[in-house]
């Protein structure tokens, strides 16, 4: 199973561990992925405007690039899937903008390319089926809550990634690591995305009530593929709501699945969580006392 | 030849673009035009006097109208023709409305220049034409209906009452349709059964009523007056002319099921009355929860009954009828499940549909009529009925209004209400659509009596413990608000009865989108469709209340009795024709025909024609690859001069 | 002042023109950020059909639509809300107004927040 693989910056600085996690356990599971030579910042939110195609350009080079390489280009981040493959749609569907990007980009690039989430890899090319069989370390009755946000399934025609109002390859992932899942209505609500930088909190309001309605349910973890979703959920338990222990880490799939599968603890790269996922892993077994969580 | 031309100037519809005048005086001296004269309005009293003086005037042998479309008046203008003494069939229509000044509104002086053309044409056609005579068909004076609701049962006691047979064939083994299921009816409030079990009753006894259920239609073939259909009735297992309809086998039987007629909300047994006044109050096996039928075990309904009527071996049955008219009331079904993800539906037990909550309230429901939630048997407190679910959305949905859910929500809070006097509903809605005698009154109350109306849609409901939470807005206040509920009643689209659009292709009927099915004109041929002799009613044709499905199930009847009133039919006779002669009997023709109206002889090596099949369309001349094909008045060389005077 | 051209003016960066909106809410009650929101989308929506462009400009729920898709995913008549959202607030930056300044950002938020929230919020703010 070869791809060729798109980082984004994101996974280069402060979400690296989920870089890492992915990378050991594709390793593992023989998957290859092969890092793009030329990529560039995806631009991290698809343009809503139709009359400025200029957006388009940086991920329409990635895309262009990533074509001469292969079919399939795998993500891991939410937000650059939901960025890729929009803008890949507009190539493969908007003959005009088509027209403008490529004139820029010096390309003939028509779409052609599948974009793929990396949870898309585990659930079709490899099989949850299989990857249960892979895992070394049951997180048997590990109270898990998936999170998907808004960018892994919205809008629901273009990326067809999942049922957009009650989605469940989180949940068959989780199932497939032995965890328990804990299902919560707020799993496809919004955490308040990039308005987490507007003075004054305003992001933490939904975050909190994505946080609140998993950890009612009894969820020691949540389960999140974007590291926006991961820092405003995190973020929103700082203070007074993570306090006395009740608060829930968030933390990548691919950390999970890299503990699941029992790699070594220094590719899990725990770095700044409010709430630390330290405490849960070493009382499931997964780390050592000696963590840097 | 003698041709009289009569332009009309239809007000200014014709007259406001096309300089009439004109167009006489130019037409006047066109070969073969004795006489031509305008008029306001031809088709007046007036008018019609006009052309009829003018015929004996001039001795006239043949008349072209300049009118409007041959769809509107074509049949008045020929029965004008006859009464002058002119054939009807040299009676040609010249469309200088539809086909002229109103699409050419903004350029008066081409408008005028091709009214005169299309009228040329005309008068060449009318040259070549023939004076044929209409043909005559027999009519077989018995009515099949399709569909035993409040639509079918109408239709055929209307038609039953006039002294007709009737053949009803309903694919349920019972009769009554979604009517049985509701428990009381708006704008009155009177109980569903109450109003339907005589009308039930009178069906399954009436002498000219032959009842056909558990049945579908197969295949139809033939035409007005003399339709052949083929009926499959199923299996029961149970043998109907021995059984009493004592129930001791659905009181034994062990394989209890969900059962349909209750939506789910309760279990029946594999051998089934589906309910207390089931007509035919005959039993049913259903095959696919019957332990004997699927695994050779149990037969206990065959030991308790004690006139050996359970029949394992019985096998489907073919039935042919012939019959003159067919009325279509099939019917509709609610919006699937599966379609309604915000909500919850088909997930969380306590969101239920405007049926399954007519079945909690109703008396022989499985609560007995007291309104408890699926999950727990709870009384709800707080119940959110959500209107317009999947209707008027044309991303998710269908883009029609459903048209009766407004007022039935309104009854379902209202009844919640009666039962539960301390408990509170809410019903989102868009608009209320309330139009009807005493129907905006009924809404009226529903409000007096407590119910809180929020206007506008709700975006989510999901489980929280064993409350259901409603993300809505009320957009009249401004304010986005949360609802936390015991239970949510969806007022899903009404959509057409599943199978509808097979059988309107075994039918060759038009169908819209959806499936329901095409009138021949929505507003002046509301319950005909556009094949002769087939006519629709009831929600089958469009969602519809009671009231309105009566009536025109009614109209529907009134059809089929005028068509019976005669023993003859007549059919136009510009119909195919063969030139024996140059007909190689390749048989080109009859694969081309869409109405079935061709045959081979075979012996004789020439193709036929079926005069009362066909409709004149002309496929068959221009699929013929000999020109041995002659369509009745539209001759070769009749276009050929047509075309003639219109470029030439 | 009820205005077309206002709308017409946004129908050109959003590609939607918001007439077939119905009002029936559906988008606000699905909102994530209407608790917070002074104008609910359906609001928003209404004021741009009117032309009465001004007061969406000034409201605070142009900028804190997160562009979700919520709404669009949910409205019966396919209007694309985030659209006419980013349309306005496209209106005011392109006008060289910024509705954040990075050098203003708190130290914490500099120093945690992951590039992908500063470069998608420097997207959306100036
Ligand atoms: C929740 C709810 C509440 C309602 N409450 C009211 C009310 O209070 N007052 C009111 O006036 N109206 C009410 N209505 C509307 C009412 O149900 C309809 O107006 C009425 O039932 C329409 O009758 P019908 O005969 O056209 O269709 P149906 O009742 O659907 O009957 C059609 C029949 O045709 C049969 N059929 C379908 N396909 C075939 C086939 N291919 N071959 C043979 N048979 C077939 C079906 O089995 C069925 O028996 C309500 C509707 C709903 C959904
Ligand atoms: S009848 Fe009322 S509830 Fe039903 S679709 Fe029409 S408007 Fe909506
Ligand atoms: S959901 Fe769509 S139609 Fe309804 S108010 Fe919002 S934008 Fe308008
Ligand atoms: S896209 Fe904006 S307006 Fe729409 S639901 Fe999300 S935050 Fe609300």
């Amino acid at each position: 199973m070869g791809y060729s693989y798109f980082p984004g910056c994101t996974l280069r600085a402060k979400a690296r561990g989920f870089e890492s996690s992915a990378l050991a356990s594709a390793r593992v599971l023989g998957i290859h992925l092969e890092e793009l030579a030329n990529w560039q910042c995806c631009g991290a939110t698809f343009p809503l405007q139709v009359d400025n195609s200029f957006p388009l350009v940086s991920p329409a080079r990635t895309l262009a690039s990533a074509r001469r390489m292969g079919e399939r280009l795998v993500t891991l981040c939410s937000a650059c899937y939901n960025v890729l493959k929009r803008t890949n749609h507009v190539m493969r569907t908007d003959a005009d903008r088509r027209d403008k990007v490529n004139a820029f980009i010096e390309e003939d690039y028509r779409g052609d390319l599948e974009v793929v989430h990396f949870l898309e890899v585990l659930r079709d090319d490899l099989g949850f089926d299989a990857l249960a069989r892979s895992v070394k370390v049951p997180l048997s009755g590990l109270a898990a809550a998936p999170y998907y946000g808004c960018l892994l399934l919205r809008p629901a025609d273009e990326l067809a990634f999942d049922d957009p109002e009650a989605p469940h390859i989180l949940e068959d992932f989780l199932s497939a690591l032995g965890c328990r899942v804990v299902d919560h209505p707020y799993k496809i609500e919004c955490c308040g995305s990039y308005v987490a930088l507007e003075p004054g909190e305003l992001a933490s309001g939904p975050s909190r009530m994505v946080v609140e309605s998993a950890r009612a349910r009894g969820a020691r973890v949540i389960v999140t593929s974007c590291p926006l979703c991961q820092y405003n959920l995190d973020v929103s338990q700082q203070g007074a709501h993570g306090r006395n222990g009740a608060g829930v880490p968030v933390i990548y799939f691919t950390q999970l699945l890299a503990i699941a599968l029992g790699l070594p603890e220094d590719v899990l790269g725990f770095e700044g969580h409010v709430i630390s996922p330290g405490p849960l892993l070493r009382s499931i077994g997964a780390m050592g006392s000696e963590a840097t969580a | 030849m003698r041709t009289g031309v009569f332009v009309c100037w239809c007000g200014l519809n014709i007259g406001g673009v096309v300089d009439v005048p004109r167009v006489v005086q130019e037409i006047s001296g066109y070969p073969g035009v004795a006489r031509a004269v305008d008029y306001r309005y031809m088709c007046s009293d007036p008018g019609q006097q006009l052309i009829k003086d003018t015929i004996r005037e001039e001795r006239l042998d043949s008349v072209v109208i300049a009118a409007c479309s041959p769809g509107m008046h074509e049949a008045t203008f020929q029965t004008v023709a006859e009464s002058g003494g002119v054939n009807p069939y040299r009676c040609e229509i010249a469309n200088i409305r539809e086909q002229c000044s109103w699409p050419h509104q903004n350029e008066p002086g081409k408008a005028t220049r091709k009214a005169v053309e299309l009228i040329r044409a005309a008068v060449e056609k009318v040259r070549g034409d023939e004076a044929l005579s209409a043909l005559s068909i027999p009519v077989t004076r018995r009515a099949l209906v399709i569909g035993a609701g409040i639509a079918g049962m109408q239709a055929a006691l209307d038609i039953a009452e006039a002294g007709h047979e009737v053949v009803l064939v309903e694919r349920l083994p019972h009769i009554g349709g979604h009517m049985a299921q509701l428990s009381e009816t708006f704008p009155t409030l009177d109980c569903s059964q109450c109003i339907l079990t005589p009308k039930t009753s009178e069906v399954g006894r009436h002498p000219r009523i032959r009842l056909v259920t558990n049945s579908e239609v197969e295949s139809v073939s033939g035409y007005v007056g003399n339709f052949t259909v083929r009926i499959r009735r199923r299996a029961t297992y149970v043998n109907w002319d021995l059984c009493t309809g004592c129930g001791l086998c659905t009181e034994k039987c062990p394989s209890k099921t969900p059962s349909a007629f209750e939506r789910g909300l309760a279990k029946e047994p594999a051998v089934t009355i589906a309910f207390p006044q089931a007509v035919p109050h005959k039993p049913v096996i259903r095959a696919e929860a019957c332990r004997h039928l699927t695994s050779g075990k149990c037969g206990v309904c065959e030991k308790a009954c004690p006139v050996g009527a359970i029949d394992f071996e019985q096998q489907d049955l073919l039935l042919e009828e012939k019959v003159g008219a067919i009325v279509v009331a099939t019917g509709y079904d609610l919006h699937p499940k599966a379609k309604v993800g915000e909500y919850g539906y088909g997930v969380y037990p306590d969101v239920i549909d405007g049926l399954e909550f007519e079945r909690l309230n109703s008396a022989s429901g499985p609560t007995q009529g007291e309104i408890r939630r699926p999950s727990d048997g709870k009384v709800p407190k707080e119940v959110v009925f959500i209107q317009c679910v999947g209707s008027r959305d044309q991303e998710n949905g269908y883009p029609y209004c459903s048209k009766i859910c407004c007022m039935y929500t309104a009854k379902h809070a209202r009844l919640y209400k009666h039962k539960v006097p301390d408990g509170q509903p809410y019903v989102f809605y868009m608009d209320i659509r309330a139009g009807g005698k005493g129907y905006e009154e009924f809404v009226q109350e529903a409000t007096d009596e407590g119910v809180l109306y929020l206007r506008g849609r709700v975006a989510r409901v999901f489980q929280d413990g064993d409350r259901l939470v409603v993300f809505g807005v009320d957009t009249l206040s401004g304010k986005k608000v949360e609802i936390h509920a015991d239970m949510v009643v969806l007022a899903t689209a009404i959509v057409p009865a599943s199978g509808a659009k097979e059988l309107a292709r075994t039918l060759k009927l038009a169908t819209d989108r959806y499936g329901f099915f095409s009138e021949a004109h929505p507003k002046l041929r509301p319950v005909e469709s556009l094949t002769r002799g087939i006519y629709i009613a009831g929600c089958a044709q469009a969602p519809k209340d009671i009231p309105d499905t009566v009536t025109q199930a009614g109209s529907a009847a009134a059809k089929v009795l005028a068509l019976f009133s005669a023993e003859r039919l007549s059919h136009s006779p510009t119909v195919a024709a063969v030139d024996e002669e140059l007909c190689s009997g390749c048989g080109v023709c009859v694969e081309a025909c869409a109405y079935d109206a061709r045959t081979l002889d075979v012996r004789r090596r020439v193709a036929v024609v079926n005069d009362v099949l066909c409709e004149g369309c002309g496929t068959c001349a221009v699929a013929c690859p000999n020109g041995a094909t002659r369509q009745k008045n539209m001759a070769r060389s009749q276009v050929l001069s047509m075309i003639d005077a219109v470029v030439g | 002042m009820v205005s077309s051209e206002n709308r017409r003016k946004l129908l050109d960066i959003s590609g939607e023109d918001v007439t077939s909106c119905y009002q029936c809410g559906k988008c606000s009650a699905g909102c994530a950020m209407a608790a917070m929101m002074d104008l609910l989308p359906h609001q928003v929506i209404r004021l741009v059909q009117l032309g009465q462009v001004e007061e969406a400009l000034a409201s605070r729920t142009i900028w804190l639509c997160a562009s979700c898709l919520a709404c669009s995913a949910r409205c019966p008549r396919g209007v694309s809300l985030p659209n006419v959202m980013e349309s306005l607030r496209v209106t005011l930056l392109r006008l060289g107004g910024r509705h954040l300044d990075p050098v203003r950002l708190p130290a914490d938020v500099l120093e945690n927040a992951p590039e992908q929230a500063l470069v998608a919020g420097l997207r959306k703010y100036t």
